[in-house]
C-alpha cells in the first residue's frame, strides 16, 4: 500500500514562505486570499496489507525521522 | 584539551574549525567521519558548519541520526561538552541535545555578514574568557537561523540561565532590529541544561585570528582549552 504524511508547520510556528506565497497570489490578482502556509508530501510504499499495522509503523517513522515535533504536525492518509 | 570534529557530508567549516582549534590547543583535533560509530575519548566534541546532506528533509534531520552522532548523545550524555556551530546547532537541536528548533530566516534571505552578539553569561566553559555583557563580532552564514521554541521553552531557557548570545546591535543593546532572522528573544546561541552542550548560529572559528580580519571568536576555543587543561 502507499502511505502519504502530509507535514505542516504548528498553527504558530512563523511560515515566512506561506506569507510570500500569498503575497504573490495577491500579486497575481487572486482576491479573497486568507492565510498560506506551506508544507510538505512525503509518500512512503510499504510492504503491508494491514491498516493498522501500516499505521502504527508510519507514526514510528514520523517519531523517529519524518516530523519534527517541537515544530510540526502531520496527517497520514493509506491507499490500498 | 583533546577534541574531536565531526565531519558530514556537506560539512564546510570542518577545516576552519580545525585550524581554530589547533591554534588554540597547539595540536590537532581528530577529525572524525560521520559514518564512524566510535569516537576517540575526548574533553570536547564539535560539530562544525556546512550543510550536511543537502538540508535534505529538515536542516540537521539526516546528520542527527547518523552513527557518529548517536556516539555523540552517549559522549555529551556522560558529560563530554559538545559545541555545535550552525549546521552544528541546527544538528544539536534535532538530536534533541538542545531544545527547540530553527527555522527559515524571516526575510526569507540566505545571511552572510557580521553581526553583533551579546555575551548573556561568562559562566561556562565556552564562554569564560568573555565578560557578561560584552559586544562581539561574529560572521552569520545561514539560511535557517530563526530559533523557534514555545513560550514554556523560553521561560525556561531564561530562568535557567541557558542562553548564551543574543544579536545586538554594534553598541551591544539587544534591540528587536538587530534580530536579524526573527529568532525568539533575539538568541543566537544557547546551552543545555548543565551547560555542557553549546549551539551558535554565528562562527567564532571564522573570525579567531587578525589575519581574518577580526580575533572576537579566538576567546571562545582559548577558554575551552584553559578549562580543560
Amino acid at each position: 500500500m502507499k502511505a502519504r504524511v502530509h507535514v505542516t508547520l504548528k498553527p504558530a510556528v512563523l511560515d515566512p514562505q506561506g506569507s510570500a506565497i500569498k503575497n504573490a497570489l495577491e500579486q497575481l490578482g487572486f482576491s479573497g486570499v486568507g492565510d498560506v502556509r506551506q508544507g510538505k508530501l512525503i509518500e512512503i510504499e510499504l510492504n503491508q496489507s494491514d491498516d493498522q499495522a501500516a499505521k502504527a509503523e508510519i507514526e514510528a517513522m514520523c517519531k523517529a525521522l519524518l516530523v519534527n515535533e517541537v515544530i510540526e504536525t502531520y496527517r497520514l492518509e493509506l491507499e490500498s | 584539551m583533546k577534541s574531536a570534529v565531526i565531519v558530514f557530508p556537506g560539512s564546510n567549516c570542518d577545516r576552519d574549525v580545525q585550524v581554530a582549534l589547533r591554534q588554540s590547543m597547539g595540536s590537532e583535533p581528530t577529525m572524525v567521519w560521520h559514518k564512524d560509530s566510535e569516537l576517540p575519548k575526548v574533553d570536547l566534541i564539535v560539530l562544525p558548519g556546512g550543510f550536511s546532506y543537502g538540508d535534505y528533509l529538515r536542516v540537521g534531520a539526516m546528520s542527527a541520526r547518523s552513527p557518529a552522532m548517536r556516539a555523540t548523545v552517549e559522549a555529551a550524555e556522560k558529560g563530554v561538552s559538545v559545541i555545535g556551530i550552525c549546521n552544528g546547532f541546527q544538528i544539536l537541536t534535532e538530536a534533541k541535545l538542545l531544545p527547540g528548533a530553527l527555522t527559515r530566516n524571516r526575510d526569507l534571505k540566505f545571511h552572510c555578514r557580521d553581526v553583533y552578539l551579546r555575551v548573556e553569561t561568562s559562566q561556562s566553559l565556552f564562554t569564560s574568557r568573555y565578560e557578561e555583557g560584552q559586544c562581539l563580532r561574529l560572521p552569520v552564514a545561514n539560511h535557517d537561523g530563526c530559533y523557534v521554541t514555545d513560550d514554556e521553552g523560553r521561560r525556561r531557557l531564561e530562568d535557567q540561565g541557558q542562553i548564551a548570545f543574543r544579536y545586538c546591535d554594534a553598541e551591544g543593546a539587544v534591540r528587536p532590529e538587530a534580530n536579524l532572522n526573527g529568532s525568539i528573544s533575539n538568541i543566537a546561541g544557547i546551552f543545555n541544561e548543565t551547560k555542557t552542550v553549546l549551539g551558535l548560529m554565528p562562527h567564532p572559528e571564522r573570525l579567531s585570528d587578525p589575519a581574518l580580519g577580526g580575533n572576537d571568536g579566538r576567546a571562545l576555543f582559548d577558554g575551552l582549552v584553559e578549562a580543560f587543561n
